[in-house]
């Protein structure tokens, strides 16, 4: 029973080849959802791991409060980020100047903030689940603090590559905000500006094309699968070195 | 504190562009009128003109002229009023007249053309359990839906037919509610899905029936005034620019351009000829003999009054 929708998924991409788009909309829109994700969790990685390292080595009062709060952010519903992303990019807003409303930089910011905390949850409970013992060794051995979190970094790659690849799901899956924020536009002549996979799809089930729904979907569920390939064949080669 | 931020933010994008004119000045001499190509004309509209495949039909005439691309971002009428009360649409295109009227009194919009026209339609199951075929009052076919307690799909996301069904059920006299009446919050393609999966009778602009007619299991019971239906199911739609005056980063030249184009007569002979499956869905209006004097003159204005 499980395996159906797979299988269905299966069936659907043959027909890839004669869906009723104009040459260049299915990649451009593979395209921009790609870009988008890909920027917004890198930075959200630059953040979160810093963070998520500080605050794992750190003992301080009120930890359990800020840990609860990123949790907290995992749950944020990405409608309302991207209306919170809206208000701060449209002209009336704080950013207005900027004219960033409805282009692929409000999409990053608002994918940002959605990948944001999953990434730093997720590598906070690696870093967290470091044996002492590793840390308290660098320390011995001579390591400076810094040293010490290297260490550390390097124990918990994995739980972190993770993290990197919840925060990519989140994103790319992701489409009430890039909807809002980014406002689903293609020019004229079929090519994406601001449509992501999620916000075609969206788009197709509103016309109740229900199949074509399907089969972008299909490609967004391979992308998923390529990008995370790529993450843990990245992860294992790093291993035998 | 973020008071001063905005401050700093927009003299900074002020001066860059100040920077820009100047440049462009220099460089430019010759030329004597704004140069608007390779600008970006922002559109917020109703996911009928969207959905339909008009939009992209005729835009790329639009940008090859002028050298510019629309973006087109299709939201249904409240949202592309909306946007346009923020600042964030350079031409809003929809279908609400009171809407309009209302964006455009408020200082929003200037310059409203009347564009085009298309007819909604009461659609339902080919069993028709409520017997409203072939009404030829729409309040009276709403009224039978009420009465018989069949389903009825209501858009529910103050879009321009959710506009025109709320209307509907005031002029005739019933509250809707109750199990059988149902707010989807959706799009009116996903209006139409969901009417065929649960066998239930909704509103829908005719353009948006025709081109999903292929998909969905329901049939036209009461006619709009294209196939001489009651006139109350007209559905105008209206193109009005962003006025400058409130926001002053839209783009008010390339707005103009747009609706100058969009009411040409070509345009609008290429706005008729647009077909799906066969049929016309739009009906173009902004070309007549004798234009509609009150579009652009306020009810009740006379020249020692300056109000409306």
């Amino acid at each position: 029973m499980p395996l159906e929708p797979t299988a269905q998924l299966l069936t659907a991409l043959p027909s890839l080849l004669d869906l009723p788009f104009r040459e260049g909309y299915v990649s451009s829109i593979v395209y921009v959802s790609l870009y988008v994700s890909l920027v917004a969790v890198a930075l959200s990685t630059l953040v979160s791991i810093p963070v998520a390292v500080v605050l794992g080595l750190a003992d301080f009062r009120g930890k359990g409060f800020v840990k609860s709060a990123i949790n907290t952010g995992m749950g944020f519903p990405s409608v309302v980020v991207g209306l919170l992303v809206l208000f701060a990019v449209s002209n009336q807003g704080p950013l207005g100047s900027l004219n960033l409303v409805f282009t692929r930089e409000a999409m990053i910011m608002s994918q940002f903030v959605l990948a944001t905390p999953p990434i730093t949850a997720i590598s906070l409970a690696a870093v967290s689940g470091v044996d002492r013992g590793v840390r308290d060794a660098a320390r011995v051995l001579g390591g400076t603090r810094v040293d010490a979190a290297l260490v550390v970094l390097k124990e918990a790659r994995y739980g972190i590559a993770t993290a990197v690849l919840a925060g990519f799901g989140r994103a790319i899956s992701e489409v009430g905000s890039v909807l809002i924020v980014g406002g689903n536009i293609t020019s004229a002549d079929g090519i994406s500006k601001t449509r992501t996979l999620t916000t075609a799809i969206q788009l197709e089930a509103r016309q109740g094309q229900y199949e074509t729904a399907m089969v972008l979907g299909a490609v967004l569920v391979a992308l998923v699968l390529v990008v995370n390939a790529v993450v843990v064949r990245f992860g294992d080669r790093g291993v035998q070195r | 504190m973020s008071i001063h931020r905005r401050e700093m933010l927009t003299a900074l994008g002020t001066g860059a562009l100040a920077g820009l004119a100047g440049c462009s000045g220099l460089a430019g001499g010759e030329e004597e009128s704004a140069d608007v190509a390779g600008e970006t004309l922002t559109l917020t509209t109703t996911t009928s003109t969207y959905d339909t495949g008009l939009l992209d039909e005729i835009h790329g005439d639009f940008e090859e002229m002028y050298g510019v691309s629309v973006d087109a971002v299709a939201q249904g009428t409240g949202a592309a009023l909306e946007s346009g009360r923020n600042g964030d649409a350079d031409v809003v295109m929809v279908h609400a007249r009171g809407l309009e009227d209302e964006f455009m009194r408020e200082g929003y919009g200037v310059n409203r053309r009347d564009l085009m026209f298309n007819d909604f339609v009461i659609v339902g199951p080919e069993d028709d359990p409520a017997g409203i075929e072939g009404m030829d009052s729409a309040t009276e076919a709403l009224t039978a839906v009420a009465d018989a307690g069949a389903t009825f799909v209501s858009r529910g996301d103050n879009s321009g037919t959710h506009t025109k069904e709320l209307n509907l059920w005031e002029a005739a006299g019933t509250e809707p509610g109750g199990d059988w009446y149902q707010e989807t919050g959706t799009g009116m393609g996903e209006a139409l899905n969901v009417a065929t999966q649960q066998g239930a009778y909704t509103l829908s602009d005719r353009g948006t029936f025709i081109s999903q007619r292929s998909e969905i299991d329901l049939v036209i019971l009461v006619q709009g005034p294209i196939e001489d239906g009651p006139e109350v199911l007209a559905n105008p739609y209206g193109v009005m620019a962003a006025n400058p005056g409130v926001h002053e980063n839209a783009n008010y030249d390339l707005a103009m351009a747009y609706i100058g184009w969009i009411t040409s007569p070509g345009t609008q002979e290429a706005i008729s000829s647009y077909q799906v499956d066969g049929e016309q869905l739009f009906f173009p209006e902004a070309v007549s003999e004798d234009p509609n004097f009150g579009q652009y003159v306020p009810e009740g204005w006379s020249g020692d009054s300056s109000d409306a």
